[in-house]
């Protein structure tokens, strides 16, 4: 078998010459004009949103330190970050929970699935506009429940329920949760339950049998999970446009400045953005490779 | 089913530990898509029977906006506004999910059946994902410095005298939308497409090929009709990403190029909320015919 693998590789068809070609482009396709507002954040001073150069500096990114214009871009960096933080763990407790809880059968799990898939295809205005209503009625009762009951007072003070960790959170969820709970089937489609049978075997608790035989061997996807739960919320806007209160995430007000900012600065803030998003994909997956070898190491002992 | 179950619990009576039961477990990821999800839609679907003025939404049942929406639209001669948006965008629909299937389809099956180590594989695709991972509004942003006014398409074209004015329709226009949706979504074709392939037995292409096949009848009678799972789940994302889309049209087409979602999204900022939920659930049924559609070509469920 091997000897004749062997012998194939060496004459490679037209047709691979053609399909790598194509995927070469594509990938200069994909990165390409990312790359190129990489190298214009670093524009001169004097320089504008395309070629020529004019000078290389940081100026952009001193200018994005100052703020852009009257939004408070570094409000809405901290309020983004928090979010996707809490996106991040909620998503990963959900989805390990409910990863679990697919591998037997209960009640309504067809349900549940469908759901999560028709979460995931649904036009994202469409989930944005429902849970906005949603709030905003909420919103409505709250105000004639206070009145109705004499609280005339916080009926005036009250302005919203919609808000970063109420509607916007739960926006978020709407997008994570699917395709965390995609990768925990993946996971554990391909899941030998012999090992837990034997830590049972062997007098585990249902508890010790998680965190050290199933987390152990899950740990890498929990980490893909968590990689999910963060980029995608970290960078969400069409979910969130109707379900914001007053305050926007960066994104938001990054696609806002779109219309009206004519400098380099937003590619700064492009830059960064990505930066930020790249940064926590290399840590995800050298937290996966940690895993995998500390693994390896333990079965070679 | 039931007696299988039972068999469980003797085996587990002796050592009694208690396990979480499965639908507990389920029950926080459940609830996140009731409240976030399946209420909302609900909602919508009332809010659309209700009427408004310029200050409030008023509960009544009323059918006032969907007579709205499709106001004008018997009339044979010229088309109705409705009726343009939703054709507009399904042409965009069906351009997009052309060119992404052709696209998407060539780069799985390089990444599947021409790439030969499983590290090699693993690091192209991941390639291929990365961008997924960041921001669509930078990466609709990024296409200024190339197809603007002063861009490095018009420059090099200038350049080489092969124009004497710059290109207008490079940004802002049908092209620039397409272009960014295929930049943005092929992404949704190559996944699924490529965990289709993934999946056939090798052995199948080796005896199409003894048989005297030619590569392309391998593709065209083997591969094709085995990744037609892939296909179809990419189509569905990609169809729908684009039946609903607002934002690509609104950066890319300068704001100027109308879309379903787009109507949707300026009758929420007039606070015309119920208009708004009603073009939703209009917008909503098209999408479900769609998938509806596509799910009669495969049953998506068996192949999972």
């Amino acid at each position: 078998m091997q000897a004749i693998r062997l012998k194939h590789r060496e004459r490679r068809p037209a047709s691979f010459y053609w399909l790598a070609l194509l995927f070469g482009l594509f990938v200069l396709f994909l990165y390409g004009p990312v790359i190129t507002i990489f190298i214009l954040s670093f524009q001169g001073p004097e320089g504008g949103l395309t070629f020529p150069m004019r000078g290389v500096s940081l100026h952009w990114f001193s200018v994005l330190r100052q703020g852009v214009g009257d939004i408070d871009i570094w409000g809405a960096f901290a309020r983004s970050v928090r979010l996707a933080l809490v996106v991040t763990v909620l998503t990963v407790l959900f989805s390990v929970a409910a990863g679990l809880a697919f591998r037997k059968r209960f009640r309504g799990d067809t349900a549940v699935f469908y759901v999560s898939v028709a979460s995931l295809i649904m036009p994202s205005i469409i989930v944005s506009l429902g849970i906005g209503l949603t709030f905003r009625l909420l919103d409505s009762a709250v105000k004639y429940l206070a009145t109705a009951s004499g609280n005339q007072s916080f009926a005036d003070n009250y302005s919203t329920s919609m808000g970063l960790f109420t509607s916007a959170l739960g926006a978020h969820l709407t997008w994570t949760l699917p395709f965390g709970l995609l990768v925990m089937f993946a996971v554990f489609n391909r899941f030998n339950p012999a090992y837990e049978e034997a830590g049972r075997d062997l007098g585990a608790t249902p508890w010790q049998n998680f965190r050290h035989i199933v987390l152990p061997i899950i740990g890498p996807s929990v980490i893909g999970v968590a990689m999910f739960g963060f980029t995608l919320s970290w960078d969400e806007i069409a979910r969130t446009s109707q379900a914001i209160g007053d305050q926007n995430t960066l994104p938001l007000e990054l696609q806002g400045l779109t219309t009206s900012v004519t400098t380099p600065v937003i590619y700064a803030l492009g830059t960064m953005t990505t930066v930020l998003s790249l940064t926590v994909m290399v840590g995800c997956l050298l937290a996966v490779r940690w895993l995998t070898r500390r693994r390896l190491a333990a079965a070679m002992r | 089913m039931a007696s299988i179950e039972l068999s469980t619990h003797t085996q587990d009576a002796p050592v009694r530990h208690r396990r979480a039961p499965a639908w507990l477990q389920a029950t926080p990821l459940t609830l996140t898509f009731l409240l976030f999800f399946i209420v909302p839609l609900v909602i919508t679907l009332i809010v659309s029977f209700w009427d408004y003025n310029e200050y409030q939404i008023i509960p009544a049942f009323t059918l006032k906006n969907y007579k709205a929406i499709f106001d004008s639209c018997s009339s044979m001669t010229d088309m109705c506004v409705t009726f343009k948006t939703y054709l507009s965008t399904l042409k965009f629909c069906a351009i997009v999910w052309a060119v992404t299937l052709v696209l998407g389809f060539s780069i799985a099956y390089f990444l599947a059946f021409h790439v030969r180590t499983t590290a090699m594989q693993t690091i192209l695709f991941l390639i291929c994902t990365i961008p997924f991972w960041t921001s669509n509004v930078i990466r609709m942003i990024s296409w200024i410095p190339l197809l603007g006014r002063n861009g490095l398409v018009n420059q090099a074209l200038l350049g080489a005298h092969l124009i004497d004015q710059p290109l207008e329709w490079l940004l802002y226009s049908n092209f620039s939308v397409v272009l960014a949706f295929v930049h943005l979504f092929t992404f949704f074709m190559i996944v699924p497409i490529f965990n289709a392939m993934m999946r056939i037995d090798r052995s199948l292409l080796e005896a199409a090929r003894d048989a005297g096949a030619s590569s392309w009848q391998v593709i065209r009678n083997v591969v094709l009709p085995l990744s037609k799972t892939g296909i179809v789940i990419g189509s569905i994302f990609v169809i729908t990403i684009v039946m609903g889309d607002f934002l690509t049209v609104g950066v890319m087409g300068g704001q100027q190029i109308a879309s379903v979602g787009k109507i949707i999204q300026v009758q929420t900022g007039y606070l015309q909320f119920p208009a708004a939920a009603a073009n939703a659930i209009i917008l909503l049924a098209v999408v479900l015919m769609i998938v509806w559609g596509l799910t009669r070509v495969v049953d998506i469920r068996k192949e999972l």
